[in-house]
């Protein structure tokens, strides 16, 4: 599959674009540890960060996965700007595409709008959050991590515990897991979990009872911002039941977090903290994949070649 | 008073050909020639056996079908406040290119409707623009606030159909009491959206798997469902008589049948887009696809066609709800609600289940005039001696909806780009010419 875009996993990604994702992301894994972190592949392109939420990591990952590729990036966030003076999404995005970016990168508070943000712009357009949506680049590097960390994820079994509901990196995840071939469990509360998310070909679960059958846990933030109801009694009933923490974790398994972590919620400070956990090792993902997505869009599947020479040499 | 108001019109002359003329009231099932005067049908005669008045004009209706007009109890005209969406004329000029001969106008607008001044501006204003008679239900509630009875009995004797505060539910049970109390003093009907705003909150789609993909938060159907049978469990104990609009949930439908059969005086209506569509057209996000009631999983569409067949739910109603391109042309979640419907109505339910064999066509064309029986208005008949109400409609022709712009002020119709079946060629209403197809050529005058 090749596309334009990259909007969502259920429309975007299948695995074969997904592994020449992951494929082109290792080639861009030693630019990382370069005494000078960069090479030329986008010189010249200019990558516009269009966010309308607060982001520090995804957005600060976009950038400087942009920057090592050399591309100019220009920042728009829609506090101070002129969304404040009431101007819509639409026009926010004809006037930003009027200075011909070659990829736009957008997150916002509402579904679909990255979609929206392609059909308005001429630029390639990459969703870094659509409300509860999606998060695509998440996922990818999430998959990254797990075929560095396990070699593949074929039959593994992952285990995404926490708040469904208010979760787009669930969303993504499952979808990307399942085309990775993994056996993909969810497990919350039923406040916290979608009627219907059975659709996307998962197990629901509303207990840990099994969850040493897990290779993978995957904890989920618990959205405080995001919930303006009370799904919940209490955050500390949750922890009881929910959160992982050093007697539910086995020593073999693999537990990840999107960030940034509730400690003492979703995840108790020790495993945080564990040998266990490949936390910091999805952030650093988050660039080179975020890079391998960036070079993909604009200058299609093949790796620059110093890039992959020295992949190749690295492997 | 009458409650039915447009402005005036010459009465037709004409004479409609050769038609197959279908009106399942009047027991006529067969090609006619029907010969309308003075904007009253005069003559129904053999095919080819009336000749031409040399006053009036001669309609090939060869190969066409002539019905009843249709009749649509719930339209949002948007007037007054609101006419960059849609005013009295480009309304009811978009009624009659579907095929309808009246409608009555919702009162959400801006002011909305809930006094006898602008209930009496609005009727003044309908006597310059309508071009199809329009009635009126003004609110239930002041503002619509849902906290004090308008002056029900005075709207009432100024020509209200009947009252609701569409857009919104009565949440208020003893506001709804109150409000059944009056209107079984004064007669009319009390017109209800229902929904409970505890359990729709936040809500942009029908909560179900697709909603749970996109990661839109839901409106469950137990938001709509709950409240029927809670109000039909009132308007029983008050002996009042209430009108289910937009029903769209299987077990909302089943709640109508339930206390139909308990014999409480209640009534339901059903949508073009709840008749034909399910949330998987939502699935792109395409904000025309967003309406209250969401458009609802496929059991809650079979389950209103089967009570629309059955007799549960009384007739067609388009909740024809323009909005501005801007207001559409936004993230899904910001989107209001709402699709326009009068264009596309007859076609779409003749396209989607009138065609495959799901509903018989008869069924349809009551179903699509019963709102008049509802509101105790006239209910079209092509009968000697009647008020011409007629629709001319060819049935063989395809058009595609949009291709060739709307009467509508708004273009935010959800079957844009659909290819429908079912071509309303001219329509009479109140005995005069209210419509015709720009394309559908007329022999001789």
């Amino acid at each position: 599959m090749t596309a334009r875009h990259l909007i969502s996993v259920e429309h975007d990604l299948d695995r074969e674009r997904i592994e020449r994702i992951v494929d082109l992301a290792r080639s861009f894994e030693e630019v990382a540890h370069r005494p000078i972190k960069k090479v030329p592949a986008l010189r010249g392109r200019t990558i516009l960060n269009l966010f309308y939420e607060a982001s520090t990591r995804t957005r600060s990952s976009f950038e400087l996965a942009a920057k090592r590729l050399s591309a100019d990036v220009v920042n728009f966030a829609a506090s101070g700007s002129s969304v404040e003076k009431g101007e819509s999404l639409k026009d926010t995005v004809k006037t930003l595409s009027a200075h011909k970016p070659d990829a736009v990168v957008v997150r916002t508070p509402w579904s679909g709008s990255a979609q929206l943000v392609a059909e308005w712009s001429g630029a390639a357009v990459v969703n870094a959050g659509d409300g509860k949506h999606e998060h695509p680049t998440q996922a990818l590097l999430d998959v990254y991590t797990l075929v560095r960390k396990l070699g593949s994820l074929d039959g593994a079994k992952i285990w995404i515990v926490g708040d469904i509901l208010h979760s787009r990196v669930a969303r993504s995840n499952v979808q990307a897991f399942r085309l990775m071939g993994a056996e993909v469990t969810l497990a919350g509360p039923p406040t916290l979990m979608p009627r219907g998310i059975e659709t996307l070909g998962c197990t629901v679960r509303h207990d840990l009872d099994d969850l040493k059958e897990a290779d993978v846990v995957y904890a989920l933030r618990m959205q405080n911002e995001r919930i303006q109801q009370p799904y919940l009694p209490s955050l500390r009933e949750y922890a009881t039941r929910f959160q992982i923490h050093g007697r539910r974790l086995g020593p073999r398994q693999v537990l990840m977090h999107p960030g940034p972590v509730n400690r003492g919620v979703e995840l108790s400070g020790e495993v945080v903290d564990s040998p266990q956990a490949v936390i910091t090792a999805q952030v650093e993902s988050g660039v080179v994949v975020r890079m391998a997505v960036l070079y993909e869009l604009l200058e299609g599947p093949r790796a620059p070649e110093g890039a992959q020479q020295r992949a190749e040499v690295l492997a | 008073m009458s409650p039915l108001i447009c402005r005036e019109q010459p009465p037709a002359d004409l004479l409609i050909r050769r038609a197959h003329v279908l009106d399942p009231r009047a027991g006529i099932d067969a090609p006619h020639d029907v010969l309308v005067r003075q904007g009253t049908i005069a003559e129904i005669a053999p095919p080819g056996s009336l000749g031409t008045p040399d006053d009036a004009e001669l309609v090939d209706g060869e190969g066409k079908h002539l019905f009843p007009a249709f009749v649509d109890p719930h339209v949002h005209l948007r007037t007054p406040g609101q006419e960059h969406k849609e005013d009295l004329d480009t309304g009811t000029r978009a009624a009659a290119a579907g095929g309808y001969c009246m409608v009555v106008a919702m009162p959400n607008t801006d002011p909305v409707v809930d006094s006898g001044p602008i209930l009496r501006a609005l009727r003044d204003a309908a006597a310059r623009e309508a071009r199809i008679p329009v009635g009126f239900m003004p609110c239930i509630t002041q503002g619509m606030r849902g906290e004090h009875l308008t002056e029900m009995a005075e709207l009432r004797e100024l020509g209200a159909l009947g009252f609701t505060d569409d857009g919104k539910p009565v949440t208020n049970a003893q506001m709804l009491r109150l409000a059944l109390q009056y209107q079984r003093m004064i007669g009319g009907v009390l017109a209800l959206h229902e929904e409970d705003p505890a359990l729709s909150a936040g809500g942009s789609m029908h909560e179900g798997t697709v909603s749970a993909v996109l990661g839109i938060t839901g409106i469950p159907s137990i938001s709509e469902s709950t409240m029927i049978a809670r109000d039909a469990l009132i308007a029983e104990y008050e002996g009042g008589r209430i009108h289910i609009q937009h029903v769209s949930a299987e077990e909302s439908v089943r709640a109508i049948a339930d206390a139909k059969a308990r014999g409480v005086r209640i009534t339901g209506e059903a949508s073009p887009h709840h008749l034909t569509l399910t949330d998987e057209a939502v699935h792109g996000l395409d904000t025309r696809t967003k309406m209250n009631p969401p458009l609802r999983a496929e059991e809650d569409r079979k389950a209103v066609v089967d009570g629309l067949r059955d007799g549960t739910l009384d007739c067609i109603a388009t909740d024809h709800a323009p909005h501005a391109r801007d207001e559409k042309e936004v993230p899904f979640e910001q989107a209001p609600f709402g699709t326009t419907g009068l264009e596309t109505a007859f076609a779409a339910v003749y396209t989607d289940l009138v065609v495959p064999g799901v509903l018989p066509l008869g069924l349809v064309l009551e179903r699509m005039t019963s709102g008049a029986e509802i509101l105790g208005l006239d209910v079209p008949r092509i009968e000697r001696g009647r008020r011409a109400d007629l629709t001319l409609v060819d049935l063989g022709e395809a058009w595609v909806v949009g291709e060739a712009g709307y009467e509508s002020r708004s273009d935010n119709c959800v079957f844009a780009g659909r290819s429908l079946t079912g071509r309303v060629l001219m329509t009479v209403a109140a005995g005069a010419v209210a419509y015709r197809q720009r394309a559908f050529s007329v022999v001789g005058s």
